[in-house]
């Protein structure tokens, strides 16, 4: 008999598997230096959790939450809000450059007429 | 002295013609020298074409970039032509070409930066209840966020003097600009002042403008802009 659970095996090599995409896309330039740490940490730290689960607990029982799963949900809800937060301020970003963009050109034809 | 007459376009070719050609009628007989501004917004129809048959300055965004972006473009090119004045105003025919002197005087006179053309001023014409709710609750709105007393915040008919175009920085690109311009004034000290004008509200002008709908959308899009 296996010494892990089956969702221990199948989250940790899905968790391997975001990790390998992450330094891949450091190595391809497309991810900054602060990014990449931001990211392999914390897919790091949830393969840590997957094997060791009562690290989890010690953490929410520090503070305050019983259960170490129920922290594990708690802090991805809030890091999910303020990543869709942040995707948000980047996609308004993109459509303010493509603004920009389309302004010099309306400006520049004008001003070859 | 020079007077720049910004008229956001999207999709107008309906009415475009008819509404340069009673601006043209009005501006001839201003006390500046008048340029009319159409900024064609990715339009798919004739608007850009018709606009120029009539003569006036056009500006064209090659994809649509919205209400705010188009205002943007035409005080930028206020700013480039070094006008004394630029004056907002919607190109679907709802407003009133005779209340370009009304609000242009009092930047002639030079008694304010800012003038907003409010429809609620002193009331003509039938403002459906539903729009009426949807201008009182951005009101509430403008009051709430930037401190700024409006009784139409989001009217489209709107003069600025030389100050007030240099110093004015538009962020937000769609619908949400209206409240913007009141940020603005906040924050560079602009002197504003309120005058009267006309709404002619026909069923196709009905169509366009804020959907009471959107409510919630534009305020968060204006948040998320401020905040960027």
């Amino acid at each position: 008999m296996s010494a892990f659970l089956p969702v221990q095996i199948i989250f940790s090599l899905f968790l391997l598997f975001a990790a390998s995409r992450v330094w891949l896309r450091l190595k391809d330039g497309s991810l900054t230096l602060a990014n990449f740490f931001f990211w392999f940490g914390l897919f790091v730290f949830a393969i840590i959790g997957v094997f060791k689960p009562e690290l989890t607990s010690m953490v929410a029982k520090s503070l305050g939450i019983n259960r170490g799963s129920d922290a594990v949900i708690y802090a991805s809800i809030l890091l999910l809000f303020y990543l869709i937060f942040r995707t948000n301020v980047l996609l308004e970003n993109l459509r303010h450059d493509l603004t920009k963009l389309v302004r010099t050109i309306a400006l520049s034809q004008q001003k070859k007429k | 002295m020079k007077l720049i007459l910004i008229l956001p376009a999207l999709n107008e070719a309906k009415v475009i013609a008819r509404v340069l050609r009673q601006i043209k009628l009005v501006a001839a007989k201003l006390p500046v020298s008048t340029e009319i501004c159409v900024i064609n917004d990715g339009s798919g129809d004739q608007t850009a074409a018709i606009s120029k048959k009539a003569g006036v300055t056009v500006l064209t965004h090659v994809i649509n970039r919205g209400l705010g972006a188009s205002l943007s473009t035409g005080l930028e090119y206020a700013k480039r032509v070094k006008a004394d004045f630029a004056i907002t105003m919607d190109s679907d025919g709802q407003h009133d070409p005779a209340d370009l002197i009304t609000v242009l005087t009092p930047l002639l006179n030079k008694q304010t930066d800012v003038v907003i053309g409010s429809r609620l001023l002193r009331p003509t014409g039938h403002m459906p209840w539903l729009r009426k709710i949807n201008n009182q609750a951005f009101n509430l709105l403008t009051r709430l966020l930037f401190g700024v007393v409006t009784t139409d915040s989001l009217s489209g008919f709107r003069g600025f003097s030389k100050p007030a175009i240099q110093s004015i920085e538009l962020k937000t690109e769609r619908m949400e600009v209206s409240n913007e311009f009141f940020t603005e004034i906040k924050r560079h000290h602009l002197k504003f002042a309120e005058v009267p004008i006309r709404v002619i509200y026909t069923d196709y002008s009905l169509t366009k403008g804020v959907k009471p709908g959107n409510v919630f959308a534009i305020l968060f899009r204006l948040l998320l802009r401020l905040v960027r």
